[in-house]
């Protein structure tokens, strides 16, 4: 697992899931801040009819730090909306991941787990989506007129 | 503003007024209090409509906003944007895919059968739009079962499935070629929070403007153009709502490195064109979950290329300058409301005028007397 793959996983998990996988590891190691948790804004853009040139769409909040491990290496963290701790967080997971070793092992089996998480949010989200498709076929079989234009759909 | 005069002497009243909102804004003490939580989980279209308007997405902020504002969305806005000038911004993201939506709900209206189907999602559109006085009697059921016999397939990543109807379109030879309506510039349009609107603009531009603007004067707009003042007569091949990633290349690292996802609103329309004898296309596209202001954004964006495409602008939701200069909501609110602030001096230079105009009819009137 590459670092943008860990940093991705770690912003994409819920601030709950990042919390508890990190309480898990029973960690508090040294570290000073090169850049506390900031608030700051980020510029989304979209794209002409979905694929063309891109344009302003409007900002987002997003949070970030940077923080140097004592001792050990520097941890990034950038994560949408306001939350400091998921933030603080993602950026010892960053440092600490990249130390190597059996920690650096264990907590990429950790991170892999967060992906999990997040994989399982989306399918039961496309699942319940999924629900709501309509099928045609079945709206033909001896439906009343009525119910044939929309009314009893689940 | 320039004309008014300074007025000394309300700061008492003031205070009194800030209690009367904070008591106005809390109502009757005995019922509890509405969290942001709540507002924030159970007032989501609220919530979306605060982030497009006040264009910052922050699902937190913006039900703080309406909590503080009493639920006027419009309010809301303007303390979402009054805050978001604290905030450094440290870049702009890639361009999000929404190509590669998790879609909620996806409705293609030129053909019954496109490829990803019809998915309905959370919808007020097959309801009966009666009041559910099981909802004031707070007995209502959560339920989180699907009804018996709903197909639920343990796994399908519900994608996008790309614009369906667009490409059939396209394969067609029906609808105007992307590259038409894409006037890729070398450089960047310019962002309308840093730089003020410019007319003739880029459509990127106006999209921008579009997507920020206010849904009830675009819902308004379109709806006279559809009636007999734009001859519009939209299709919608494609309307998703659903989550995608935000990407940002990390200035550290330079890595592209997802920081989240945003739920948005897409709309794609198709407009017939008499004289290229194909399909032109509209766009919109907005934060959070807003089908009224997505499709009024795509059915206006396509009015707005009127010109473009070699029509005579004729009407209102035609013209860019009436449509982009009069659809931000903290302008408009703004002008309207100042008429509140004392006009002292305004007036008794608009009464002199008329005393003068007076003065002289009479003199004239004694004159051909």
């Amino acid at each position: 697992m590459q670092r943008r793959q860990w940093m991705s996983v770690l912003a994409q998990a819920t601030p709950q899931e990042v919390d508890a996988a990190w309480r898990g590891h029973g960690l508090s190691p040294n570290f000073t801040w090169l850049r506390a948790p900031t608030f700051c804004l980020v510029m989304v853009r979209g794209r002409v009819n979905g694929t063309g040139t891109p344009f302003n769409l409007g900002e987002m909040t997003a949070t970030r730090c940077a923080l140097q491990l004592d001792p050990g290496g520097l941890g990034l963290g950038y994560v949408a909306g306001r939350h400091k701790r998921h933030a603080t967080l993602a950026a010892l997971f960053d440092a600490l991941l990249q130390g190597g070793g059996r920690l650096a092992d264990d907590l990429r089996r950790t991170v892999a787990g967060l992906d999990e998480q997040r994989s399982a949010r989306h399918r039961a989200d496309a699942a319940m989506a999924a629900a709501s498709k309509v099928d045609f076929a079945m709206q033909l079989a001896e439906v009343p007129a009525g119910e044939a234009m929309g009314e009893d759909l689940p | 503003m320039n004309m008014s005069t300074v007025i000394r002497g309300g700061a008492r009243a003031i205070a009194a007024s800030r209690l009367l909102l904070a008591r106005r804004r809390r109502g009757d003490p005995s019922i509890p209090p509405v969290s942001v939580m709540q507002i924030r989980e159970q007032m989501t279209l609220a919530v979306g409509r605060v982030m497009a308007e006040g264009s910052l997405y922050d699902r937190t902020l913006a039900a703080l906003a309406i909590k503080q504002a009493q639920g006027d969305l419009v309010e809301a806005a303007f303390l979402v944007r009054a805050y978001r000038t604290t905030l450094e911004r440290i870049g702009t993201t890639e361009p999000i895919s929404t190509g590669r939506m998790r879609i909620a709900r996806r409705v293609a209206t030129t053909h019954r059968d496109v490829r990803g189907g019809q998915i309905l999602g959370a919808t007020y559109d097959y309801t009966h739009r009666l009041l559910d006085f099981a909802l004031l009697a707070d007995t209502e059921t959560t339920e989180q079962e699907l009804p018996a016999g709903a197909a639920v397939p343990a796994t399908s990543p519900a994608l996008h499935p790309a614009p369906a109807a667009e490409t059939m379109l396209l394969d067609a030879d029906l609808l105007e070629p992307v590259s038409a309506d894409d006037a890729s510039g070398a450089e960047p349009a310019p962002d309308l929070t840093r730089e003020p609107l410019t007319l003739p603009c880029r459509r990127e531009q106006r999209l921008q403007a579009l997507a920020r603007g206010d849904e009830g004067f675009f819902a308004g707009l379109t709806y006279s153009s559809m009636r007999g003042f734009g001859r519009m007569h939209p299709f919608i091949s494609d309307l998703v709502c659903g989550h995608v990633e935000v990407e940002i290349i990390i200035p550290e690292t330079g890595d592209l490195v997802a920081i989240g996802e945003i739920e948005v609103t897409e709309c794609r329309t198709v407009h017939a064109d008499a004289g290229t004898a194909r399909f032109t296309r509209g766009y919109g596209l907005v934060f959070g979950v807003g089908e009224r202001k997505a499709i009024a954004m795509a059915v206006l964006d396509r009015s707005l290329r009127t010109r473009e495409l070699g029509d005579e602008v004729v009407y209102p939701a035609q013209d860019e300058e009436f449509v982009l200069m009069h659809a931000d909501n903290l302008d408009a609110s703004g002008l309207v409301q100042h008429l509140k602030l004392p006009h002292y001096v305004d007036f008794e230079a608009v009464s002199q005028m008329l005393r003068e105009l007076r003065r002289r009819h009479a003199s004239a009137s004694e004159d051909a007397a």
